[in-house]
């Protein structure tokens, strides 16, 4: 296992400032178990066009994992063996990984929603050529990650030009009918704060992205505002910085005991590029498998039973701190 | 104590209503009235919070909502333009009272 972990998730851990995850859960009473999983989401691998400073995976141009054909058979295999309410497929930049399109076919009739996430400049790359019709064609919703309507923000986070790029392919997929209302075109932009502070208020932020966007002609459903987990690279830049503690403690002061009813990782179960099953996508991160080992995707008949206790670490708390990650 | 200010008095606001609570209790409850949602937005109120703490120069406050005015979605251009609204202010009051002081001389001067 330790060979396919990023490198931060295989450095000895940092003491952190804080109580455990476990011991805050337990203070307060608390416990951490599945839900009803309505969920399936595919992490098709760390190969991305981009290096983001806050990528819990640490993904980048030259990561070698990427899901193997005979994987994402496996995964098919899955969905077919249970119908998900939503298949949720991201990366890394899954635009990029070869198969993908095919994946994606193959998935789209499998479920009544089927999600891409994507960080929007990967759609214009060579490899994705065709990929935003394909996916309009079979509607598919895109999730896509939009940091900041501000380039120093944006760009200091994914790189000089980003946001003018992002602007531009954001144009593009209006111009496919993505975000328009009544086209059925999902397009939901996801904000991560740029540094170690907690994201504000996730309507207020919707409404000002949308005066934003709207006045250069660019529509979309939903903004989700969520905290950056101290994993991967944004865990590197905290150790560097100086801020992971006073990041973990901001974490921790936030805490807020009900958010723990409505976390994703009660009803999502997390499949990664070489199929190993996780609770989310952070603890393919922090190398925290689901349940009792390591299990493939190929052995699991159904879905994981209500009841059963999730992987739980101090990242945990990023979930966990103001409104948190639902 | 090496200097007068120290970070970590910031997380100790609340001990000074160990000896007078009841005047801590109206005013944290103004406090977070103030900041509360209402006309102005809690980003917007943010932002007039971070100019007046320049303004006052109270480097609890700057610290305090720094963070509040990021956290708010803010982003540095619209921070440092709020800070510049403090510097005019304060430099515009500093210098309409130059016309006091011309009135003054030329009340006293041949």
């Amino acid at each position: 296992m330790s060979s396919i972990l990023p490198n931060a998730c295989r450095r000895e851990p940092t003491a952190e400032p804080v109580p455990s995850f476990d011991e805050t859960l337990e203070r307060r009473g608390l416990r951490l178990v599945r839900g009803k999983t309505r969920t399936l989401q595919v992490n098709v691998g760390y190969l991305c066009d981009l290096l983001c400073r806050h990528c819990h995976l640490e993904a980048g141009p030259q990561r070698p994992e990427v899901m193997a054909g005979e994987t994402m058979d496996a995964v098919v295999a899955y969905a077919s063996r249970v119908r998900f309410e939503t298949i949720d497929v991201t990366g890394g930049a899954p635009e990029l990984v070869p198969g993908i399109r095919s994946f994606l076919a193959r998935l789209a009739p499998l479920t009544p929603k089927l999600i891409l996430r994507t960080n929007l400049v990967a759609l214009r790359e060579r490899a994705a050529s065709g990929l935003m019709e394909s996916c309009r064609e079979w509607g598919v919703a895109l999730v896509a990650s939009f940091p900041s309507t501000h380039a120093s923000q944006s760009d200091a986070l994914r790189g000089a030009g980003f946001l003018e790029k992002s602007i531009e392919v954001l144009r593009d997929l209006h111009g496919q009918g993505y975000g328009s209302p009544g086209s059925g075109l999902t397009l939901d932009l996801v904000v991560n704060p740029a540094g170690a502070f907690l994201p504000g208020n996730q309507d207020q932020a919707e409404k000002r992205f949308k005066e934003h966007l709207g006045r250069q002609g660019i529509q979309f459903n939903r903004l989700y505002s969520f905290a950056n987990a101290p994993l991967g690279r944004f865990r590197s830049w905290l150790e560097r910085s100086g801020n992971l503690e006073p990041y973990f403690k901001l974490l921790f002061d936030r805490f807020n005991p009900a958010t723990i009813e409505g976390l994703m990782c009660r009803s999502l179960i997390s499949v990664s590029w070489d199929g190993t099953l996780y609770d989310c996508d952070f603890n393919i991160a922090a190398g925290l498998p689901h349940g009792s080992g390591k299990r493939h995707v190929s052995s699991l008949q159904g879905v994981p039973a209500e009841g059963t206790p999730i992987a739980t670490g101090n990242h945990c708390y990023a979930c966990t701190a103001g409104a948190g990650f639902t | 104590m090496q200097t007068y200010y120290d970070p970590r008095d910031l997380e100790g606001f609340g001990d000074i209503g160990k000896d007078a609570p009841g005047l801590a209790e109206k005013f944290f409850e103004y406090y977070g009235a103030v900041f509360a949602e209402g006309e102005l937005s809690g980003r917007d109120k943010a932002l007039i919070a971070l100019a007046v703490a320049h303004t006052v120069q109270c480097p609890y406050c700057i610290d305090a909502f720094t963070k509040a005015c990021l956290e708010k979605g803010s982003n540095l251009a619209e921070m440092t333009e709020a800070v510049h609204v403090a510097a005019a202010i304060r430099g515009g009051a500093a210098l309409v009272h130059g016309v006091q002081m011309r009135k003054i001389a030329e009340s006293i001067s041949l």
